[in-house]
């Protein structure tokens, strides 16, 4: 609960930080309805659509309400697919209005206790810290083979959790022992460099899917790129951007931009379309930072996806690619689909596997309720919307769903756990099942 | 506000999930696609069927509260927006397709259904329901009646109007009453049912509806025609149905509305053009081939600079989706787009185009214009900067004088977005006094108390304004 104090203080913060000409930029003409996976899943509710919410912050603005605690729920239950975005025929930036609301509340309000203490220790004490973020998962990895984990499931400890959280134990990938995650050179070559490519190695990616970045630095290598890691970069920051912090995003997105400028690559390659999404969009970020604005351009200006840059050097086409008869369905990741325009480049890439039948999935390019943490604070919505994305799923009768972000990755194998259907369907990252079609001769 | 024992009497009707007296709750129902009006109701109400609503307005109708029915707030002249507070009803709860009747060849809805759901269940099954208005992706069949909608097949197949076989209304004494039905003649007292259609809410509320389907044509072809000179794009459209053609859609789009559309869309249109038509014609193979060629030779004969048949479903899927969005993406060169729909004889085409064009320059305005030129329905769109009072008094001047010429030339204030309070006070330009006093003793023959949808239609006073409140 914000109170009075604090919405006169958030009010006042609208009126000068919003930015009027994007509100007005909206004219309401409920194209994005339709897309906006709360609007269609809370029943039809405005409060709950992109429309809707712009109407909301532009009336605090304005100074026709207070930003009362039915505005911040309003707000709250967006996802931030940024579906909204791609469908906007005025081009309303969406996600830019979005982040600048939350940053205003949250950096406006007073948490309650406990809410403060976890919020301090994700943002700030954890992800941007790659080596606490290892620790982290080198805990969750000692949790895993010591014994613990069969123990506390066995106990039915786990019971004590949400549901969706102990489904969500369950389906953690397994961790890789501390040694690894911390050996990997900053430097690999490949047989014939074409391209010198930079490697975005992100904080969860490089933890709990180390397996898959290593697939993409192979991937990469195959496809005539030398790899370079920079060591000293650092969580993206889409996390504290997305929720509210935007002083920590900036301070990250200046270290990655340290980080990377210097190697004067050809791409910067992410593998995690939530991230990327965040990277390209550091010019916005840093846009009010004379110093800094026109190096996050540059920065944001190399910036690929994984899959963009192995269909852009015609990886699919040189390298012979063939698995077993299945059928392979593609669940797109929002990002990098509404942000990064990246959609038909992991299709190709799959299509061009012999052997399979890629079969599309109805409302792919919907939001699977993931969403970075929404799973977990808006676990309600987040299920729902999940439930019916895996009645899609199971339509396309694929035995694989494919997806490009850490977070949709997890969320689709919760969403085949709560199925029980663990024995018939699996979830992989596009890099993963990429690496396993690759036939070397 | 509504008072407590009435909130209670509502509550009781629909449930307390269905009624929403909040600020924010209410903000998100106190505005409509049109820009410039805002005005914030006194609660929402979802009711589930049509009872519910009869007992609602029993208590509306009782106490004098206002009540505005509200699809998906898609329309253009704020025909939903709660000017005088009151009731926002919603029909979330109501929206079901209940039948699609094969042998009659109707489709009965609720009014919550959106258009194009419609559109394409009855497509699955051969069959046709020509309206498409821009919006009917979002626009609920409830809201396309209240507004009489058109589209981009007007011309051909008519409007909304012209499929609406019987309704369902509640009126704002409560009772029920059913109109029409799935006959195709039926001459039993007044045709109330196209009384209610295109009555924006005003005389009564809607809650079911029987359609009229018609076969779905065997076959469709779409082409671009471009023109370096608007007036030969606007020629080209006269001839076209001199020549005794009746195309299923005639779409003009001059080259700023090109340029903003290609800009969200990016489909390739082409941007170095002043003007296009887009050209859709269907029916049997041998009929569409054949016109389409005629249409081809008559845009050259104009001078057309180009004429290009859409290459397969996709693209000419791309271009109807792209000329749905002209106006939202005009949206995007100022922060208020105001817009139009003056609408002229077919043969007038040419000359009204003429006639923006040069009031847009007397008045040192960017006028766009695009629209449904084969029905002589004109969308001129001025995009402006409410801010700016200086240039928002120009604008009101410009689009009164395009008003004028339109009457002038045997045309109307609006042709498919109604009239709403927006048009409210030229009303009387293209009905007279007589006309106005006329429709107000329907008005109140029907809704003694003036509680359904108050303020639409009928100006307060004579003074017209479309865009300057002050």
């Amino acid at each position: 609960m914000t109170t009075l104090k604090e919405q006169t203080i958030i009010q006042e913060e609208f009126v000068k930080r919003m930015d009027e000409d994007e509100l007005l930029n909206c004219m309401r003409c409920g194209f994005c309805l339709p897309s906006c996976p709360t609007y269609v899943e809370s029943g039809f509710k405005e409060a709950h659509s992109p429309r809707g919410r712009i109407a909301l912050m532009k009336a605090v603005a304005d100074g026709l309400i207070e930003p009362d605690e039915d505005v911040e729920r309003s707000l709250d239950l967006c996802l931030g697919c940024r579906a909204c975005e791609p469908v906007c025929p005025s081009g309303v930036k969406y996600g830019h209005l979005l982040e600048e609301a939350r940053d205003i509340i949250n950096q406006n309000k007073k948490h309650s206790l406990p809410v403060r203490a976890v919020r301090n220790l994700v943002f700030t004490g954890l992800f941007p810290h790659q080596n606490r973020m290892r620790a982290a998962a080198g805990l969750l990895g000692f949790y895993q083979r010591s014994g613990l984990q069969s123990a506390a499931r066995k106990t039915g400890m786990l019971n004590w959790l949400p549901k969706n959280l102990s489904t969500m134990e369950k389906v953690l990938p397994q961790v890789p022992k501390l040694k690894e995650m911390k050996n990997r050179p900053s430097h690999l070559p490949a047989d014939k460099p074409v391209k010198k490519a930079a490697f975005f190695t992100g904080c969860l990616m490089d933890t709990m899917f180390l397996e898959t970045n290593n697939a993409t630095i192979k991937l990469l290598q195959l496809a005539g790129c030398e790899i370079h890691i920079p060591q000293n970069q650092a969580c993206c920051g889409a996390l504290h951007g997305h929720s509210g912090e935007k002083q920590t995003a900036k301070d990250l997105a200046k270290r990655n931009i340290e980080a990377f400028e210097k190697l004067d690559a050809d791409y910067i390659i992410s593998n995690a379309g939530g991230c990327g999404a965040f990277l390209i969009d550091y010019g916005h970020l840093l846009k009010d930072d004379p110093e800094w604005h026109e190096r996050a351009v540059k920065f944001s200006e190399k910036l690929k996806d994984i899959s963009q840059i192995l269909y852009e050097l015609e990886f699919h086409k040189k390298v012979h690619l063939e698995l077993p008869g299945q059928v392979v369905t593609y669940q797109d990741s929002c990002h990098l689909r509404n942000v990064m325009k990246t959609s038909v480049a992991p299709r190709t890439l799959l299509n061009s596997i012999r052997g399979i039948e890629f079969r599309e999935m109805k409302d792919a390019d919907r939001c699977c309720g993931s969403a970075g943490i929404y799973n977990i604070v808006e676990s309600e919505m987040s299920m729902q919307i999940l439930d019916h994305k895996m009645i899609q799923a199971k339509s396309a009768n694929a035995a694989v769903i494919v997806t490009s972000n850490p977070g949709c990755l997890l969320q689709m194998k919760l969403g085949i756990e709560r199925e029980g259907l663990q024995h018939k369907i699996k979830a992989v990252h596009i890099v993963d099942i990429l690496l396993e079609a690759v036939i070397e001769k | 506000m509504v008072d407590v024992q009435i909130k209670e009497r509502f509550i009781a009707i629909v449930g307390a999930e269905n009624y929403d007296d909040s600020k924010a709750g209410r903000l998100v129902y106190s505005y409509d696609a049109t820009p410039n009006f805002q005005s914030m109701p006194d609660a929402v109400i979802s009711p589930r069927n049509a009872q519910e609503i009869s007992q609602i307005l029993k208590i509306c109708s009782s106490r004098g509260i206002p009540i505005v029915p509200r699809g998906s707030g898609t329309n253009l002249c704020a025909g939903t927006c709660p000017t005088e507070g009151g009731i926002v009803l919603l029909f979330k709860h109501m929206n079901k397709i209940i039948e699609i009747d094969e042998e009659n060849l109707t489709a009965t809805v609720q009014p919550g259904v959106i258009t194009l759901d419609l559109i394409n269940q009855v497509e699955a099954r051969g069959l046709f329901y020509p309206p498409d208005p821009s919006s009917m992706k979002i626009s609920t069949i409830g809201g396309n009646i209240n507004e009489n909608s058109g589209g981009l097949r007007g011309l051909k197949y008519g409007v909304t109007r012209d499929y609406v076989m019987g309704l369902e209304a509640v009126l704002a004494n409560g009772e029920i009453i059913r109109t029409g039905g799935k006959l195709a003649k039926d001459v039993a007292g007044y045709d109330f049912t196209r009384l209610l259609v295109g009555s924006e809410g005003t005389l009564g509320i809607i809650t079911e509806a029987t359609l009229k389907l018609i076969p779905l044509p065997e076959s469709k072809k779409t082409m671009l025609a471009l023109f370096q000179d608007l007036e030969q794009a606007a020629k080209s459209v006269s001839k076209i149905i001199a020549g005794k053609i009746i195309p299923a859609t005639l779409e003009f789009l001059d080259q700023p509305t090109l340029k903003a559309v290609e800009d969200f869309a990016q489909i390739g249109l082409p941007t170095d053009v002043k003007a296009v038509l887009l050209i859709e014609q269907d029916g049997p193979v041998d009929v569409v081939d054949k016109d389409m060629q005629k249409m081809a030779e008559i845009c050259q004969e104009q001078g057309a600079v180009s004429v290009q048949l859409a290459k397969s479903e996709q693209e000419a899927e791309a271009l109807r989706t792209a000329r749905r969005a002209a106006l939202s993406a005009l949206a995007r060169l100022k922060p208020t787009t105001i817009l139009e729909d003056a609408t002229v004889p077919r043969s007038e085409i040419a000359n009204m185009v003429k006639a923006i064009n040069e009031i847009s320059q007397k008045y040192g305005l960017s006028i766009c214009t695009f629209g449904h030129a084969g029905d002589g329905n004109l969308h001129p769109t001025c995009p402006a900067d409410a801010r700016d009072k200086n240039e928002m008094e120009r604008v009101e001047k410009a689009f009164e004088e395009i008003f004028i010429k339109a009457i002038e030339l045997g045309g109307t204030i609006t042709g498919e977005h109604g009239v709403g309070v927006m048009k409210a006070p030229y009303l009387e330009l293209k009905l007279g006094h007589a006309g106005i006093d006329a429709m107000k003793a329907v008005k109140t023959g029907l809704d003694p108390n003036n509680i359904l949808n108050p303020g639409k239609i009928f100006a307060k006073d004579n003074r017209k304004r479309v865009v300057v409140t002050q």
